[in-house]
């Protein structure tokens, strides 16, 4: 077993242990720590494929911004309480059976229809550089769209936010 | 690693989010959830791109980190806003529309 196998392995069994610590913990800070956890996994995961630019943007943008967030308003209302009151028992038995079932199906159907191999050695497609060349290239338009739809989310944050 | 050890691990993660959802009552828990998934189809689509060996899908994935980013900041907004009215998260209290 390479360095490689095994570093694939940890991080994913750390990916999905991390995530149904999310949907099973009861306190929200605790879930909010564990999805922390859940991205750096899939970072690690980003790495080992090479992906350099994505691990970085998925650590600074997700667990650096989009979860603070999530964290500050968890504070800010004062959530952390264990008092979350639970869905009935058949309503949580249900959940878990249709997310069960649909994994169990979309399993079955794609164990023996795809084939392909990520190899371990490495490409550049994921630097910087050549991810930049195509973004600025063929995909500046989307780019320059994205800018606009920012604006438009940073105003209907302010606008849904503020008090009456 | 075959393809399939990447599709499994995120289609794990993915019904893992879909299952969160689906159990919970917490709205903040809930859009967590929702990002698990947004983030197991990211390692989906890097693991395609590193498959065939091409840019366009990480492309791809950084606008829909671009869509996420801004999808929490509306909805983070709005959580907050149902929170000044009735005191609480918990999605059970928003079924007005049932009645």
């Amino acid at each position: 077993m390479s360095i490689y196998e095994v570093l694939f392995w940890f991080l994913t069994a750390m990916a999905i242990g991390c995530a149904l610590g999310v949907i099973l913990s009861r306190n929200p800070i605790n879930s909010v720590l564990f999805l922390i956890a859940t991205f750096f996994a899939v970072s690690g995961h980003y790495l080992l494929m090479n992906a350099q630019f994505l691990a970085i943007v998925n650590i600074i943008v997700y667990a650096g911004a989009i979860m603070v967030l999530f964290l500050f308003v968890i504070m800010l209302m004062n959530l952390n309480a264990d008092t979350e009151p639970q869905k009935n028992r058949l309503v949580q038995f249900a959940g878990i059976i249709s997310g069960g079932v649909l994994f169990l199906v979309v399993l079955a159907a794609l164990s023996s229809s795809t084939r392909g191999f990520v190899e371990e050695t490495s490409t550049d497609i994921g630097l910087i550089k050549n991810l930049g060349k195509t973004l600025f290239t063929q995909y500046v338009l989307p780019f320059e769209i994205s800018s606009v739809l920012f604006l438009s989310a940073m105003i209907g944050a302010v606008v849904i936010g503020r008090k009456e | 690693m075959p393809i399939q050890y990447y599709l499994f691990l995120s289609l794990a993660l993915f019904c893992i989010g879909i299952a969160g959802t689906l159990m919970r009552r917490n709205a903040i828990i809930i859009f967590m959830c929702i990002e698990l998934m947004l983030n197991a189809v990211n390692l989906l689509l890097v693991a395609f791109s590193k498959m065939h060996n091409d840019a366009a899908a990480q492309i791809f994935v950084f606008f829909s980190m671009v869509v996420a980013a801004a999808e929490v900041a509306v909805g983070l907004a709005i959580i907050v806003m149902m929170y000044r009215k009735v005191h609480s998260v918990d999605i059970n209290i928003l079924n007005r529309l049932k009645h």
